[in-house]
């Protein structure tokens, strides 16, 4: 997947605003993703990171600014373009398609990358096979990657939490992302769960050579895995930079506990 | 102990009055006089009788088995007996009531005829009352036993009662296919009586029903299983020979069972090509269509206008040349209605779909398209199709006509379902957004799933307009959508398979119990109730399906049926 770069950033998102009716739910907010980095976007709940995401993938059309994908503007492209172009996403409460097995959520979401139309399937085309045996290898490889060999077969619904994570992810990556977004992926995970997702999302870098966007609570993932860190309050940007700079931050440290510790922290560093 | 049998009292008496109250109302909506000369075996057991205790028996099986845990052989017997007693006490309560009150103007069909035959034979209305309890109560320990056996046997016994059952309806239709060729005369000669099966025959086909049952479900013998362990190169031969047989069947079949049956089976196919249609829709694209019998109309109507050589003769055409017409026309008025309603789920695409069913009848029916379409005359002196000088002349002949559209559409719909169209349809139905997100193109998606549907309608209404040779409104009421919404319902949501299935149960079946017409409704009512209460899934599950089509079994699997017989 080494593709030629347009942009130094793969994604770039530009004064970027969000409002529902008189509610803003991300105000005027710019960040840069570095190709292969692993960028997190944290905030207290209700800080608008969802919202950001959804902006991102299409779902919500932007009310201001722009958003870049390699350098090429995607903002009021359609989900399932947007997609096709590259980006993919995985949901905060997890959206397997719940009556599909694992290996079928998995091949569509090859979707964008397949070309068979209704012609093709009914004549049942030597190309429409090929591309389904490619799509079938695909796909198992990627259940493999995320550890679900074996359960190829099972109905999304009948597999347990964790496993349901990992296909979701499997299914985001089928469509051959240049980025990946991942919206809490460690929520509602056990400690050992979560070292694990961890790990797993770095190798994603370093193996697939994936861009990551994670929107992450847990703060020992967060400032483990990073490289840049943007915060969020009330939809805007109170902080960005590498974990160190984010964690000793008094408007972080004063959005996530509230002003007194913000101030007892200063007062400790002076 | 004792106090879970003191606590069961209740359900006893909950599950006896609900039995009571529908052996009354099976009574009193007069099925068992209707379906008195309805033999299932000779001079023995008619339709009416299995009517009247049906509900005895059923109530008296989950009682028991409600009380399965306690594994006691006496519990089962005594709960079946109680609740059949109760049962017996409800329509001896009727005889009472009716000896003494004129029940007649309220319950016109508490008919001197109905009273008769729960009189059983007996003068006194002592020893009536006495033979109903007891005869309640023998069904209900029966139902009571039933529960005790092990599923595997209980489902043998089950179907063997069915495919005597279903026999016994038959033997009308049958007795006639059997006297007409001599050299299979002696055996219709075997199983049937004058009415209904011989004993002979209700021994052969109880026989048979409970060793098939007893095959399919046997592990070591199960014919999936067996094929699926064979190599690939010889399981594809299995299925090619067993299609092939299955097929020459198929063909021959017409001809063994005359003009009538085949009549019947040709209104089945019809509406198992519009089940597949409408399954692509609902089933796969899960697009609730409540006006799917539109497409049926324009494919029928296309074909009457373009071919009839009557009052309203236009263009004259052959079946042929107006078939592709009709289907393509019907693929645009699915386009045409998915456009508007791309944006609905729901209820909200339920009730559009429906108007527009509306729409299309009314239309038909309307003084303004009456010069082009006949109004509530319809149009008459349709052409049978023909093709190298053979004529579609009669049933057994529409019969092919008939078969060639469900292979070619089954096909098609085989097909979609396991490539990326399918898989686009059954993630939108699962997620509309997410599948979105994953770089499914909602609109185009939807219009092929309307497209696909409409198409196979249209077929559907064409071959339907050949076969009668003239249409007329009434044909293309709500109820046709109904019915195969139903039928989708019944065989199991979103399966190929369960698609025949419930179009034999839902339209074959009424056809052959001519005395059934009153009861249509009501049986679909009942039926739609109890698949939702009991199988849910529908007779032949999809998921089921996909589990026969896995290239190698998983090693934790645990046997299906274990956990659900916990549950129970």
């Amino acid at each position: 997947m080494a593709e030629k770069r347009h942009s130094e950033y793969i994604l770039e998102t530009i004064h970027v605003t969000k409002q529902f009716g008189g509610l803003v739910a991300v105000k005027d907010l710019s960040i840069q993703v570095p190709h292969q980095s692993i960028y997190s976007v944290i905030g207290p709940n209700g800080a608008g990171k969802t919202t950001f995401f959804n902006c991102i993938t299409g779902f919500y059309k932007v009310t201001e600014g722009d958003i870049l994908l390699d350098g090429e503007s995607i903002a009021g492209l359609r989900p399932d373009i947007i997609v096709k172009k590259g980006i993919s996403r995985t949901y905060q409460n997890i959206r397997l398609f719940q009556n599909l097995t694992a290996l079928e959520n998995v091949m569509v979401g090859h979707h964008p990358r397949m070309k068979a139309g209704w012609l093709g399937a009914v004549l049942n085309t030597p190309a429409t096979r090929q591309e389904e045996a490619a799509t079938r290898k695909l796909a198992m490889e990627l259940l493999e990657f995320v550890g679900l060999k074996g359960v190829e077969h099972e109905l999304a619904t009948n597999l347990p939490y964790g496993m349901q994570r990992r296909l979701e992810i499997a299914r985001a990556l089928a469509s051959e992302p240049k980025l990946l977004l991942l919206d809490e992926p460690t929520a509602g995970m056990n400690p050992s769960e979560t070292e694990e997702m961890t790990a797993f999302i770095d190798n994603l870098r370093k193996e697939m050579g994936i861009t990551v966007l994670l929107i992450e609570h847990d703060m020992r993932v967060v400032m483990s895995i990073s490289d840049t860190i943007t915060v969020l309050d009330y939809g805007e940007k109170i902080a960005e930079g590498k974990p160190e700079e984010v964690r000793a931050n008094p408007r972080v440290i004063e959005a996530y506990l509230g002003r007194g510790a913000a101030t007892q922290h200063e007062a400790k560093a002076a | 102990m004792d106090k879970e049998i003191k606590f069961s009292w209740q359900d006893i008496i909950k599950y006896g009055v609900i039995g009571g109250i529908v052996a009354l109302y099976v009574v009193l909506i007069g099925m068992v006089v209707t379906f008195k000369e309805r033999y299932i075996i000779a001079e023995t057991v008619n339709l009416g009788q299995i009517a009247l205790f049906s509900p005895t028996f059923i109530l008296a099986y989950f009682a028991a088995n409600n009380a399965r845990k306690l594994k006691s052989l006496i519990y089962a017997i005594v709960v079946g007996a109680l609740v059949g007693a109760i049962v017996g006490v409800f329509v001896a309560a009727l005889l009472v009531l009716a000896s003494h009150v004129n029940m007649r103007e309220v319950f016109l069909n508490v008919s001197p005829e109905l009273l008769k035959i729960l009189h059983f034979g007996q003068e006194s209305l002592k020893g009536a009352s006495l033979v109903i309890v007891g005869l309640n109560l023998i069904v209900g320990l029966v139902g009571g036993l039933f529960a005790l056996a092990p599923r595997r046997w209980s489902n043998a016994l089950l179907v063997g009662a069915a495919l005597v059952t279903l026999m016994g309806i038959l033997q009308e239709l049958m007795s006639i296919t059997f006297g007409t060729k001599d050299w299979y005369k002696p055996l219709g000669e075997f199983i049937y009586a004058k009415k209904g099966l011989s004993w002979g025959g209700t021994i052969l086909f109880f026989v048979l029903g409970m060793l098939f049952s007893l095959w399919r479900s046997s592990p070591g013998l199960h014919p999936g299983a067996r094929v699926a362990k064979l190599p690939p190169k010889q399981q594809q031969g299995v299925r090619i020979v067993s299609f092939l047989l299955g097929l020459a069947i198929l063909v021959w079949l017409p001809k063994f069972l005359g003009s009538y049956p085949s009549e019947i089976l040709t209104t089945v196919g019809i509406y198992v090509i519009m089940g597949l249609g409408l399954n692509i829709v609902v089933g796969f694209a899960g697009l609730l269509d409540l006006g799917y019998v539109a497409f049926f109309a324009i494919g029928a109507y296309t074909v009457g206008i373009l071919t009839t050589t009557g009052k309203l003769a236009t263009v004259g055409w052959n079946f042929w040349m107006a078939l592709p017409v009709a289907i393509f026309l019907a693929t645009m008025a699915g386009v045409i209605l998915g456009i508007p309603v791309l944006k609905m789920r729901g209820d909200y695409l339920a009730i559009v779909t429906l108007g527009f069913g509306e729409i299309i009848r009314i239309l038909v029916l309307s003084d303004w398209l009456k010069p082009y379409i006949g109004g509530a005359q319809g149009i008459l002196q349709i052409p049978k199709p023909e093709i190298l000088g053979y004529e579609f002349k009669g049933p057994q002949q529409i019969y092919y006509l008939v078969l060639i559209g469900i292979l070619l559409v089954g096909y098609i719909a085989w097909r979609l379902r396991d490539a990326r169209v399918g898989r686009a349809w059954k993630a939108m139905r699962e997620d509309e957004d997410v599948a979105e997100a994953m770089g499914i193109h909602l609109v185009s998606t939807k219009l092929m799933a309307f497209a696909t549907g409409a198409a196979f309608a249209g077929l559907s209404g064409a071959i339907f307009a050949a076969k009668l040779g003239s249409i007329f409104p009434h044909s293309f009421n709500l109820i046709v959508s109904i019915n195969v919404l139903s039928l989708i319902i019944v065989g199991g949501i979103g399966s190929l398979p369960g698609v025949v299935v419930g179009a034999l149960i839902l339209v074959g079946l009424p056809e052959l119990l001519r005395e059934f017409a009153d009861y249509r409704m009501l049986f679909y009512g009942a039926l739609l109730v109890a698949m939702m209460l009991v199988k849910p899934e529908g007779f032949v599950p999809e998921k089921t399906h996909a589990r026969e089509l896995r290239e190698q079994p998983l090693e934790p699997e645990v046997a299906p049926e274990a956990p659900a017989r916990e549950a129970l």
